[in-house]
């Protein structure tokens, strides 16, 4: 079964606060799907299915409940950061296959004015929970070993921070509006080597939602037409110490089953939301991905390439993770959502790509340089 | 208490209390498959290659070379280095590198297993050698 055209994304919704003190996670979560469902032109009673991930509060029991939710198909895999990537394809799925017709997709979380979850560990506790793990250090291998194999320069993912700032100054809710330069990000403070202060996210309060439906329905509604056309997850992890390879990513197996499904390639696409944790993270999936060669990263994302207006491949034009909001530490909606505006026409006029009519969305979650899944979609406007 | 252990006792449980019981006689173990003939770590009662159940324990020198680290400098306990090691029998693991220049590691860089103690079985770390 393909999911090809089968399901469409006809509801969207990003949060706009980056600092919740004075709301609840639920609350978030529940703003998120009101708003996302407004946008599509549905009610709450038109949800049949809702997937969540590990930060909604207790899991999808709890919160679809909390949500007053009447469903048939619901799902929570957790995969980090990239889960709503998966959900998306999931309910690309679960539609396809008749088992619901409206899905609701959300996420949010607090984690600048709340504790964050402690991390989940699993087999693996007592052999690595000790030696203390981090995104930051966890990335930070993998871009000292990119940099060792490839030649790769702490300038060349500065060139990343640098493209995400450029957006940034155009979207009035992004916490880094400054336009940055190379120097800017070489001399902002070492957190682990080799990352500095600016190749890292912002951390970020807030969430998204997405509502996924049928094709007969999300023509019924007065919203412009986008619809998957490829989707492809997978995981990535040590697997047992053998033939460790930190310079790629789970993407080299998530991309090429969504641009098979999608029947296209990576010259087509026109626009790219591509998780941006850390800048280290874009560059290990553009080459991933096929956009450019294993080891070709650094030298891609050069000159502003990923600028919009500037560069060959237009890329997370509401300034990412790196500068506009990163909510609960988890990029993968709002990925999807700034490709729907788009996709729809309805991105900032300084960065909208003219004619975007295919778009990729690709996220990673967990920590790269340990164990981590990686997801891939293709959008396209009708 | 300066002699207050510094890091978590394993915890521990019956597919792996072996490694630990070993590591309190200064011994360093790895698994190695029988049918394939692959060592593998963190060890596992079944080969994650082939999926048999014939694995063995196996002592490791526990010697190797670094394949990729981070220096950590933003820690409220103060810095510290993760990496992996890949060791002389092939298995790659996460680690941390103590009592050396934190400064002064680079990939390629051999090292040793060290093991360092906790309130249970003490913990393996590795450090530069020479």
């Amino acid at each position: 079964m393909t999911i090809k055209n089968k399901a469409y994304i006809a509801g969207i919704y990003e949060h706009p606060t980056r600092h919740a003190p004075d709301k609840s996670t639920a609350q978030l979560h529940a703003e998120c799907a009101k708003g996302a469902l407004e946008d599509a032109g549905l009610t709450k009673a038109d949800v049949d299915g809702y997937f969540c991930a590990g930060d909604a509060p207790g899991g999808v029991m709890p919160m679809a409940d909390y949500l007053g939710l009447k469903l048939r198909h619901l799902d929570s895999t957790e995969t980090g950061g990239c889960s709503y990537i998966i959900a998306l394809g999931h309910a690309a799925e679960a539609i396809a296959a008749g088992k619901c017709s409206v899905a609701l997709i959300t996420l949010a979380g607090k984690p600048r004015t709340g504790p964050m979850p402690p991390r989940a560990f699993g087999p693996e506790v007592d052999f690595e929970a000790a030696y203390g793990a981090t995104t930051h250090n966890a990335y930070g291998m993998c871009a000292m070993r990119h940099m060792h194999e490839f030649g790769t320069t702490s300038e060349q993912l500065a060139w990343v921070k640098v493209a995400a700032s450029h957006h940034a100054q155009y979207n009035p809710h992004a916490m880094l509006r400054d336009v940055v330069t190379v120097e800017d990000v070489i001399n902002s403070p070492m957190i682990s080597d080799p990352l500095h202060r600016l190749d890292c996210c912002v951390v970020s309060d807030g969430g998204g939602a997405l509502v996924v439906t049928t094709p007969e329905i999300a023509k019924s509604l007065k919203r412009p037409l986008v619809r998957m056309t490829g989707h492809g997850e997978s995981l990535k992890g040590p697997n047992g110490g053998r033939k460790l390879d930190l310079t790629y990513s789970a993407g080299v197996w998530s991309g090429p089953p969504a641009f098979a499904e999608a029947g296209v390639t990576p010259k087509d696409i026109k626009y790219a939301s591509i998780y941006d944790s850390f800048t280290i993270t874009v560059v290990v999936q553009l080459e991933d991905l096929g956009f450019c060669a294993k080891g070709d990263g650094g030298k891609f994302v050069a000159d502003g390439n990923l600028i919009s207006g500037v560069g060959k491949l237009p890329w997370n034009t509401d300034g990412g993770g790196l500068c506009n909001n990163h909510p609960i530490n988890r990029g993968g909606i709002t990925k999807i959502i700034e490709a729907v505006r788009q996709l729809r026409g309805e991105a900032h006029p300084k960065v909208q790509v003219p004619n975007c009519d295919l778009a990729l969305v690709h996220g990673t979650g967990g920590l790269l340089g340990v164990r981590h899944a990686a997801s891939t979609a293709i959008l396209e406007r009708v | 208490m300066t002699d207050k252990p510094k890091y978590p006792a394993p915890v521990g449980n019956p597919e792996t209390a072996h490694f630990w019981d070993a590591a309190k006689q200064g011994k360093f173990l790895i698994k190695r498959c029988t049918a394939c003939r692959e060592p593998h770590y963190f060890p596992r009662s079944i080969c994650p290659v082939c999926f048999s159940d014939q694995t063995v324990w196996e002592e490791s020198k526990g010697e190797g070379v670094i394949y990729s680290y981070s220096l950590m400098r933003k820690s409220p306990t103060g810095p510290y280095a993760i990496g992996y090691v890949t060791l002389d029998e092939g298995p790659s693991l996460l680690t941390n590198f103590v009592d050396c220049d934190l400064t002064a590691l680079k990939i390629g860089q051999r090292v040793k297993v060290v093991f360092k103690p906790t309130d249970g079985a003490p913990l393996p770390f590795f450090t530069p050698v020479g």
